[in-house]
This record gives C-alpha cells, structure tokens and sequence, in this order.
C-alpha cells in the first residue's frame, strides 16, 4: 500500500491552503486529493469579485483567488490527483480512492486533512407543497450553470432564501437580462453577507421580503408562478398576506451543510449545530491525526478565513507527523460560551497546545446590537470586544493569546460571553 | 439638507452610517462608521458610487472542457455604467487560450476602463 504522511482530501481553497502550509512547516509527502478535473473547489463558479479583501488587500473574484493558491501549490511542487474520489477513509487513516487511470486504491496516511467543502440543502427538505415542475433549481445550480456552462435557466425569476449564492445570483441573472421579482426570507433577518444585500438586491431595486415564504408552486411542466405569503413567529404563513408572482424559475437558496459523509464513515465525532467535526485547538477530530478546515468543518462567508483556518491545519497536521502534536487529549478544556453564540471552533482548547494565538470563530442565533464579546479564563474576564452589530449571517472571531493563559495559570473553565453594553 | 442611511460593506460589521448632504449635493458629515474606511464609503457611495462588472464569456478553441472564460472590469466603473457594459460585453467571443488579466476588450461601454479575464483557459 502507498505511503504518504499528509493526505488532504479535497482541493479547493482550504486543501490548497493546508497543502501549501504543510509544505512550509516541512513536511514533503504531501497528497491533494480532488474529485472534480480541476482545483479550486467552488471558487470556480464564483465569478463575482469579493475575495481575499483581508488576505491580498484586494478585491479578486473567486477564480483568481483559486489561482494565487493553485500557484502555490505548483511552486512547491505538491502532488496532486485530479478527478478522484475519496470513497472510504478508515479510523486507522486508510485512504480509500478511485480514479479511471488507477481504479481503486489505497494510500495509508499518517495525518489526514478533511477539506471537502459543503454542500446545498436540498430542496427536497423545503417542503414546498404542489407539484415539483421543471424550473426549480437550487441557487448554486443556477450559478454552475450560467458561469461554467454558459446556459441561462429561465426569464423571469424568484428566489427563495436570502443566503448569499442566492444575492448573487439575483444580481448575475439581471445582469444576463432576466428579471428577478423578488427575494423571499423566511427568517426576520438576512442569512447574506451585507455587501451583497446592497450591490446584489439594492443595486438593482429588487426587493427582499423578510419574514416570507414559498406557500404554492404552479405550472406541472414548467413553473408559471408562485405564491409567497408572510409568515408568523413560529414561521407560519399569515392567511390574507398572499402575493402572487408570475415566473418560469424558482431559485433555492437556503444554506449549506458541511460535506461529512466521509468523516462519518471514519467514525469522526460531528456536532449536531454545525454538522461539521468537533475539532480541538489543533482544528483536530476526535480522531488524533485527522484535521479538519474550511466549510467541511463549519460554514464560512469569506474564503479568506478559509485559507487562513486550513493553514493552521495544515501546519498542526505537520506537527502531528513530526510527532510534536501529543496524543493525550486529557488536558482539553471544553470552550464554554453563553449570551448568543451557537457554537464555536474550535470546541475545546488545551492551553499546553495552543500556538502563540488561537483564533475561535463563532456565529450567534440572533441579529444582536451592541454587545461586548468577552472571554473569560475562569472568573477573569481577559478580554473585551465591542461588537455593534452581530448576525447570524456573518462570522465573528475572537483572537485568543497563549500568554493570557500564562498570566492567568491553571484554568479550569474556558467562556466566551456575549454581553449587552 | 439630505440625510441618506447606508451600510457600510468595507468589513462583516456592516456598520449603519448617515451620510448628510447640504443643498448643494456636498457631503457634511459622515456618522455612524467605527473606522476610516466607512466614512471614504459613505462619501463616495452618495457622491460618487462605482462598482466592478463581472460575467463570463464563451471561449473558442479550447483544448478542456470549460467553454466559458470569467471576466471582470479590471477596476471600478460608474455605477450607472452597469447595463453599459453588460450590453457591450454581448456577442463576445474569447479565442483560447486565454490568461488571467488579459484584456478581452479594451475600454468597455467607452468608460476607459478595460474588461480582463480572471481565469485561464488554454
Ligand atoms: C456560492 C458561494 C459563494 C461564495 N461567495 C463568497 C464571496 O463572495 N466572498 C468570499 O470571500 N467567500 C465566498 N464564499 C465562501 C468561500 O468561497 C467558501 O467558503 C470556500 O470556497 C470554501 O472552501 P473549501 O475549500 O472549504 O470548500 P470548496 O471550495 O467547496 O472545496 C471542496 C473541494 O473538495 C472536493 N471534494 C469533496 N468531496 C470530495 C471527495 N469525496 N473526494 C475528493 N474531493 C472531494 C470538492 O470537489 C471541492 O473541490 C462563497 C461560497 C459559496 C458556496
Ligand atoms: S466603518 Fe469600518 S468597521 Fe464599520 S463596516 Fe465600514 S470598514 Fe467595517
């Protein structure tokens, strides 16, 4: 069976970006595997300019930030295997891939980097009633299809869901002449990015409708219109607040799930709020060796925080290989929070571990103003950040210090505290 | 006096500002940002607002698969340009191969500014 110490699974943004970053730590066996014919994962279909603002001080569109990061990954000289598939990946780090050139094979791994991205909720947990005609896709569909293929899926449109492949696929299908009506949220808020709200929506006077949702579905062959109506608290439509839309396409935009089939398989501990693994300091499964980063570990909003986040991985997994990284997880301190996050990554920290800095992303549940993000090490409030708006649509971080933990001592009990100002 | 209310889209804290305006369309106060580059938005955006154009174009004579090239407007056009460009760039035709940055047609909608590539097709 081939050998390889590093084995990262998936070449988009966060495979390339922990590649890149193993390499630098010193490692040299390092193999991307990818299942699509090209790197870059979803940056591919991302034509729209907005990457890498914080990480090259300009602003790129999806597929040249791909390509600074594929070029990285060339410099270096790092293998890579195209159009392959992982199959299986076992608790022992066994490989498991197929490809047309080798078939299927196996590559025993000392350290494994899980980088396979998200993927869209389906429409089929929507539960639209009516019936299910041509004209319905999901908004990253749409975006595939009309960036990569070049084929415009319909004339007059609506979208359902305000997440930010459905803002701007709003903005791309006016720009190719087609006439979005509106955009329905069921939730009171916006799960986009502001940026796209103005520049996709605002822009082009399309409206947004907060608090409404998808209540009927015409057409049997090809959509001819939808219903929406307002909906209540507990999300139910409000009878009399019906509106009527003519449209032969009905866009799906309704979040993203971690792509963890595989980590399941492997028997890796995932958390029921992010459905991504439970990761450590390290951005280590429950698995020891096995790393995980970028929208397979939660859902992020800017690629920066990505390539950022599997860097870390990255240099963690080529700890773990020079046998720097111990296997004793006894001195993790769960990370405790309360006051509006929903979770964090990571989860747990062991201050013995941590690097010089450690940062936790977490998103909150609710639209909040005014707050301060605090952290305490016990009952010492080490740090205090004001926040003036926090949503559920945008990622907030927290950038922890290893000497606050030596000034602090021993810890017993780690929190993150949202607290109104 | 005017009071126009924007967020500002420089970072993810999407801080609410209120530009003021006096009669004469000049800006006099920016309120309401928490850094710099807020108040420089909120100046433009109500005086001057811009934006970058991007779309993808079908490309000739490639050896892969991708049949289509993105582009971009190599820098910021006028905001009331949008459907300018967007009507100049149709019935564009890329000849492969083409690179990231190379100019795909020169000074688009007469703006003066260049439409480029963002990806490589060979
Ligand atoms: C539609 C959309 C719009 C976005 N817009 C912006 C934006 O404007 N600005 C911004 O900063 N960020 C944006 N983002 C966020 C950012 O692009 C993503 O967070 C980033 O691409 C995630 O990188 P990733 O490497 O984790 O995942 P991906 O890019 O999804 O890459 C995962 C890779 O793993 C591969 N893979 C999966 N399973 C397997 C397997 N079993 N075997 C082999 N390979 C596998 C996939 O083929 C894919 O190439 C957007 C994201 C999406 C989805
Ligand atoms: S004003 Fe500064 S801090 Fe506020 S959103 Fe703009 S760039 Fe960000």
């Amino acid at each position: 069976m081939e050998k390889v110490n590093i084995v990262i699974v998936g070449g988009g943004p966060a495979g390339l970006a922990a590649a890149a970053a193993a390499y630098d730590a010193g490692e040299r066996s390092i193999l991307i595997l990818e299942r699509d014919n090209m790197l870059g994962g979803i940056l591919n279909q991302c034509i729209h300019n907005g990457f890498g603002l914080h990480t090259f001080k300009e602003e790129l569109t999806g597929p040249e930030y791909a390509r600074r990061f594929e070029e990285q990954v060339e410099e270096r000289g790092i293998a890579c295997k195209l159009n392959t598939m992982v199959m299986d990946i076992s608790p022992e780090k066994v490989v498991t891939a197929m490809n047309r050139t080798d078939g299927m094979f196996e590559i025993e791994a000392k350290a494994i980097v899980l980088a396979m991205g998200c993927r869209e909720r389906s429409r089929g947990a929507l539960n639209i009633p009516g019936y299910r005609p041509a004209g319905i896709y999901s908004a990253g569909t749409a975006q595939r299809l009309v960036n990569i293929e070049g084929y415009m899926p319909g004339r007059e449109v609506v979208i359902l869901g305000s997440g930010d492949i459905g803002l701007i696929m709003a903005r791309r299908m006016t720009l190719e002449g087609a006439k979005v009506k509106v955009v329905a949220e069921l939730m009171p808020y916006s799960g986009g990015l502001k940026r796209n709200i103005v520049q996709c929506l605002d822009d082009f006077g399309i409206p947004l409708k907060l608090s409404h949702t998808v209540v009927d579905i015409e057409g049997k062959d090809r959509v001819t219109g939808v219903t929406i109506a307002e909906v209540d608290s507990h999300n139910k439509p409000i009878p009399g607040t019906e509106e009527h839309y003519s449209c032969d396409t009905l866009l799906l935009s309704c979040g993203l799930l971690p792509e963890n089939e595989l980590s399941r398989q492997a028997g890796v501990q995932l958390s029921p709020v992010t459905n991504g693994p439970v990761v450590n300091e390290s951005l280590e499964t429950s698995i020891p060796g096995v790393f995980a980063a970028g929208n397979v570990l939660h859902v992020h909003d800017l690629v920066d925080y990505v390539s950022e986040e599997a860097a870390s991985a990255g240099r963690n997994a080529a700890a773990y290989v020079r046998g720097e990284l111990a296997e004793d997880r006894s001195g993790e301190i769960p990370l405790e929070f309360a006051g509006g996050p929903r979770y964090t990554v990571p989860a747990a920290i062991d201050p013995e571990k941590m690097n010089d800095t450690l940062t936790v992303r977490f998103r909150v549940g609710a639209v909040m103003k005014n707050r301060f993000v605090d952290l305490y090490l016990d009952d010492e409030r080490v740090l205090h950040r004001r926040r003036q708006v926090m949503a559920p649509g945008e990622m907030e971080e927290l950038v922890l210090k290893r000497t606050m933990f030596e000034k602090h001592g021993p810890v017993q009990k780690i929190t993150i505290r949202v607290e109104e100002a | 006096m005017e009071e126009r209310n924007l967020i500002c889209i420089n970072c993810p804290m999407g801080c609410p500002l209120t530009v003021t305006l006096n009669d004469a369309g000049e800006v006099v106060s920016v309120t309401g940002n928490t850094c710099p580059r807020g108040e420089a938005y909120g100046r433009k955006e109500v005086t001057n607002p811009t934006r970058i154009v991007t779309s993808s174009l079908p490309v000739s004579g490639a050896k892969g698969q991708i049949a289509m090239v993105s582009v971009k407007t190599a820098s910021d056009i006028p905001k009331g340009a949008i459907f300018d460009v967007v009507r100049d760039m149709k019935g564009l035709v890329v000849e492969a191969p083409v690179h990231i940055g190379d100019v795909v047609k020169a000074d688009i909608a007469g703006t003066g500014v260049d439409l480029v590539a963002t990806r490589d097709v060979e």
